[in-house]
This record gives C-alpha cells, structure tokens and sequence, in this order.
C-alpha cells in the first residue's frame, strides 16, 4: 500500500533518475560531502573525531545528506579467495601483466579499506512519503523523492519510518530535511553537485534504467577479474522497496558499511496493520457491552 | 578492524561478528524517533484513556448511572483535548498543525488520525459539556453516541501509528499492539469510573477493568512469545520496569476492583488510581522498548539476515 502512483516516464515525463554509487573506485575524498553541503546551503553538522577510521561524519541525518564510510578490515592476502588484495596489484601494475607472485601465503595480514558514499535511496516505495502525514514529502517528476519545507509541519514520522536511517529532523528548525538529489539542478538540467564532484565516477548519475545496465556490466567485470565479494545492493526493483533510486556496487555485507542487509518499506503491511486495529476495536466495543449486560450494579 | 569501545560495558562492539552479526561500528542503521517520550506516550495513553472513556460514557448515560457517565465524559474530553495538546506540542512546527488536515491520505496513520481527532474531539467535547451544564440534552445525547461510536477507533489507531515504522520492536509487533492498547484503554476509563463514581454505579466499570486487563496481559504475552529478538527490548532497559509495573498494576488494580472494590469506595479508588497509572506505564514501556530497538542496529539487522538466510535456503 504506497502512495506512488504510476511510474515515472510512462506517461511523457522525464525518465527516473538515480545514482550508481560503485564503491569498488571510491577514495574517500568527501568531494561529495563537501559539495553536497556547499551547494544545499547546510548547516554545519558537528565537528567531531569520532575515531571511525577517517569517518568524522558519523551517520546520515538532517544536516548530512552524503556520508562516506570508511571501513578497515584486516586480511590476509589469499587465506580469502573472495578478496582481492589491492596493494599486491598495484605493485605490479607496472609489470605488463605478469603473473601475481605466488607466495601470497606467507605475505602478512594488509589492511583493506572499503569506503563508500551513501546517501538517501530515493526508494520506488518510499516509507518516508507514504506516512508523512502533510504531504509534505512528495514524488517529482524524476522518480525522486523530496520534502517540501514549507509544507514540513516537523511531526517526525517520517524519521522512524525510513529503513535506511536517512531523513531526520533538524534541531532548532524542526522540520525533515534529507537529500533532494538537487532537484533544483536537475530542474536545469545540471547533474546532482555530489556526481559532479566525484573525481573517480564512483557516483554516477543518469536515468535509473541505463544506470543498472552500467552496473550489471560493471559487477560482471568485477567477477571475472577475480573480485567475487562485488555485488549490487538496492537495484532489484523486487527488493522490499520495489528497488532504490540510489543503489550501490558494495565489496562486503551490507551492514559492514551500516545498510540494513534486507529492508523494507513498512507500509507493506499497513492492510494487515489496519485490519488487526479493527479487530482490536470490535473486541473493545464487545468488551465494553458487555460490561453492562446482564447484572444491576 | 576498528571496532569501537561499546556503549554498554566497554568491549568490542560490532564490526566483529557477534553470532553472524556486523554492523558499521556499532552504530544504529535507523534514525531513531525524534519524538518526546512525554509528549507521545502520553498522547498514545490520553488517547486510550479518551476513547474507551466515551464507551464507558455511553453505556452509562443509557443505563442510567449519571455520576459514572459524567466522571467518563469528562475524562473523554479531557483526554482528548490534552493529547491534542500533546500532539502539537511534540511538532517541529506547532503553528503548522493543520496542514495535517491539508491532505486525506490513507497510507499515513498519523493523518488518518488527525482526522478521526477532528471528528471525535469536538463530540466528547459536546457531551461532556451537555452533560456539565445540564443544557442542550438531545444534541448532548447524541454526541455521547457518536463520541462511543469513534472511541474504540481512537484507542487502537495508535498502534498502527506506532507499528507503520522500521522500527524493529514497534513493526514486528503489529498483531499484538492493537489489542494490548485496547486493553489498556478500557483499564484507564475503568480507572478513572472507579475513581469518580460511587461503588452502587461503578459495576461496569469493574467489570471492564478485568476485561481490559485480561485483554492486555493475553496480547503482551503474545507479543513478548512471538516477535522474536524484537520482545527482548520489551524485557530489558528503560522499558522493563514499566512493563513490568504495568503488569502488576493492571492486574492488581483489576482485582481489587473486582473484590474488595465492589464494597469499599477507598478500595475501588486505590483500584482505579492503579489502573490509570498501570495503563500509562504501558504506553510508556512500549514507547522506550521501541526507541532502544532503533538504536541498536542488532534489532535491524539479525531479523533480515535471518530473514534471508530463510530465504536462500527455500531456493
Ligand atoms: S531512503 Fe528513506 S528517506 Fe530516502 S526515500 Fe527511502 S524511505 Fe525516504
Ligand atoms: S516531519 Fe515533515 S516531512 Fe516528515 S512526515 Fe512530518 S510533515 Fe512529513
């Protein structure tokens, strides 16, 4: 039960946009970051040390629409078949692909770092917009979903009601605030400030269609240069959401880059929610009826 | 691996599977809810205590037992007006509180509730005031009717207010928490009749005390049996001794109402306060039980990969 309507481009409008994160090329440079507050015009967000490898950012949230996560995990090259141990390539990038060394075993434990840029999902059933109480949130002609803060009443339902843990309420304004996709760039045409800035395309921006065939390409090139842990997150459209608007190429589990591994948005079961209120309800009116039946006092 | 000293108790967090459970240094993947735990429990209890109150009303005013009918439709009034107030209160934007009503919107709880508010509030309202004044005793009747006729809706709506969210203990429970809110309301408007009326007219309300109380221990039984690793936030932290007081409270104060309270009017007082009390410890343990499940990201995370993992297997 969403409120979604009928999917973007089929009816003349624009296509459905979205970005492919491919987190296999990020290096962490927080361009997006940066820009994404630059161009949005947010508040500073805290200035902490969080002491989460170079992720002084800490978690999405009203003030924090891009956030790279930067996870270190220490393996040891080979003892894994699905990891690929980058340091080791590099070396012989040089070496007109002659064969890796052979002694992976006694090479010591090196440091993998895993970081990726996350940002709201833009879900095809979007948890936030269908309980937002206002309509305030709504659907755009892309396919993206944004909140209107003159119409935010700052109720915070749309908070808990998110999987993702992304849109959140600003403390001081009180109204829901999360990313836009720069609605307003791409209302000229210009591409979303984050895609613009990422200096290694780990985000790309397009129409969502063109964006998964991209990534299929890309997560078979991954496999058969030996990197089995690359998989896609969010571009199934028979996922719990009906598919993100923003999905990711992730080299880990989900959750090891803090995604929930199976979300889904929670008015799926609204229908049942409603009908066992209404059960609940009958029994009460029982309940209370018979309370005065029968005996005088 | 940079697991971060754990809130509780120091230790590795995260990061490092626990029981086949990583997370991004122990951080939550929810955002938690922004809102009051006074402002909202509170609401979710005025609520209750409001629509079952406007039962209790009308079975009164038909039956003939005028001082528990007027003790139920004031609190029906008061109730609502003081969980509208608490309603606005916990908004961003107090001043924008009608824009609730700016749109009709099925798939929000909190909207539909706004409107069934907007209908309700103004009937109890209506009664209570008919009822005070001893004036205008057709329109009065009517709306004691009317307000009975919305009450049960306006004490069960709240669950699925609370249930239509990711958070884990909240949603995995959305069977059970209509009926333990039902349950609760009928203990409250029984608190508040025993309270306020003489023992010779209170006979429903003690009967509907036990019936409120037998129906909410039955569905926070169910609840803490069937929603797996989402009933353990139920057990422990802030929400255990308010469960835990619920409990006692509703059962004890349902006892005594039907025992000793039948004769002694202190004893049904004694009863009705505990019942009240017993029915807002409710909503208050389930409000924080709901909390602590967005704040740790084991209650997200462990239900979907078991979620998956089920489903793997069945390919
Ligand atoms: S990720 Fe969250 S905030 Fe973004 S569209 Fe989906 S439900 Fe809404
Ligand atoms: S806080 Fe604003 S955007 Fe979020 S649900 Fe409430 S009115 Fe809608």
């Amino acid at each position: 039960m969403t409120a979604s309507g009928p999917p973007p481009g089929t009816d003349g409008s624009p296509p459905r946009m979205g970005f492919f994160t491919d987190t296999s090329v990020c290096i962490g440079c927080k361009a997006c970051e940066v820009a994404c507050k630059e161009w949005n015009a947010i508040p500073e967000d805290g200035l902490l040390l969080t002491g989460m490898s170079y992720d002084n950012t800490g978690h999405l949230g009203a003030d924090t629409w891009r956030h790279v996560a930067f996870v270190e995990q220490r393996r040891t090259p080979g003892a894994d078949p699905g990891g690929v141990d980058v340091f080791r390539a590099a070396a012989h990038l040089g070496a007109a692909g002659g064969p890796a060394p052979a002694d992976a075993q006694t090479a010591p434990a090196e440091l993998r770092w895993l970081m990726s840029s996350d940002v709201c999902k833009h879900c095809t059933h979007a948890a936030c917009l269908d309980v937002c109480p206002t309509g305030s949130l709504f659907r755009t002609e892309f396919g993206t979903v944004v909140v209107q803060e003159d119409i935010c009443n700052g109720c915070g339902y749309c908070v808990p009601a998110c999987p993702y843990g992304v849109i959140d309420q600003r403390r001081g304004d009180g109204r829901a605030w999360k990313c836009t996709l720069c609605y307003d760039r791409l209302g000229a045409g210009a591409e979303p400030a984050c895609a613009k800035a990422c200096p290694t395309d780990s985000i790309q921006f397009g129409a969502l269609d063109d964006l998964r065939e991209r990534a299929a390409v890309r997560v078979a090139q991954l496999h058969a240069d030996g990197v089995t842990d690359a998989r896609l997150y969010g571009e199934s459209p028979q996922d719990g959401v009906g598919g993100a608007g923003a999905f990711f190429l992730l080299l880990d589990e989900p959750e090891v880059y803090g995604l929930p591994p199976d979300p889904v948005v929670t008015t799926r079961d609204l229908p049942a929610m409603w009908r066992c209120a209404a059960a609940a309800a009958a029994t009460l009116a029982a309940g209370a009826a018979a309370a005065f039946l029968g005996r005088r006092r | 691996m940079t697991a971060r000293e754990g809130r509780r108790g120091g230790g590795e967090r995260p990061v490092v599977p626990r029981a086949g459970f990583t997370s991004y240094y122990g951080r939550p993947v929810l955002n938690a809810p922004t809102w009051e735990a006074r402002d909202i429990a509170g609401y979710l209890f005025l609520g209750g205590l409001a629509g079952s109150s406007s039962l209790l009303a009308a079975g009164a005013h038909r039956t003939g037992r005028p001082r528990l009918g007027r003790a139920a439709k004031a609190g029906a009034c008061g109730g609502a007006a003081l969980s509208l107030a608490a309603l606005v209160h916990d908004l961003g934007r107090p001043a924008r509180f009608l824009h609730m009503l700016r749109v009709l919107k099925p798939t929000s709880p909190m909207n539909l509730g706004s409107w069934l508010l907007a209908g309700y509030a103004p009937l109890a309202a209506g009664a209570a005031l008919s009822d005070l004044s001893g004036r205008y005793r057709r329109a009065g009747a009517a709306a004691t009717a009317g307000a009975a006729a919305l009450g049960p809706a306006v004490t069960t709506y709240t669950a699925v207010l609370l249930s239509d969210t990711a958070v884990p203990s909240w949603h995995a429970a959305y069977r059970q928490l209509p009926f333990a809110f039902a349950g609760s309301g009928a203990t409250a408007a029984a608190g508040l009749g025993l309270l306020a009326a003489p023992v010779r007219e209170a006979g429903p309300a003690r009967r509907l005390a036990l019936f409120g109380a037998a129906l909410e221990t039955a569905a926070t039984s169910l609840l803490e049996r069937r929603t797996g690793l989402a009933a353990e936030p139920y057990r422990t932290g802030r929400a255990r001794p308010l469960m835990r007081a619920a409990r006692a409270l509703t059962a004890g104060g349902a006892l005594l109402a039907a025992g000793p309270g039948r004769r002694s009017r202190g004893a049904a007082a004694v009863a009705g306060a505990a019942l009240l009390t017993g029915s807002a410890a409710l909503r208050f343990g389930v409000f924080h039980a709901g909390v602590a499940s967005a704040e740790d990201p084991r209650y997200t995370v462990v239900p979907q990969r078991e979620r998956l993992r089920a489903r793997a297997h069945e390919r």
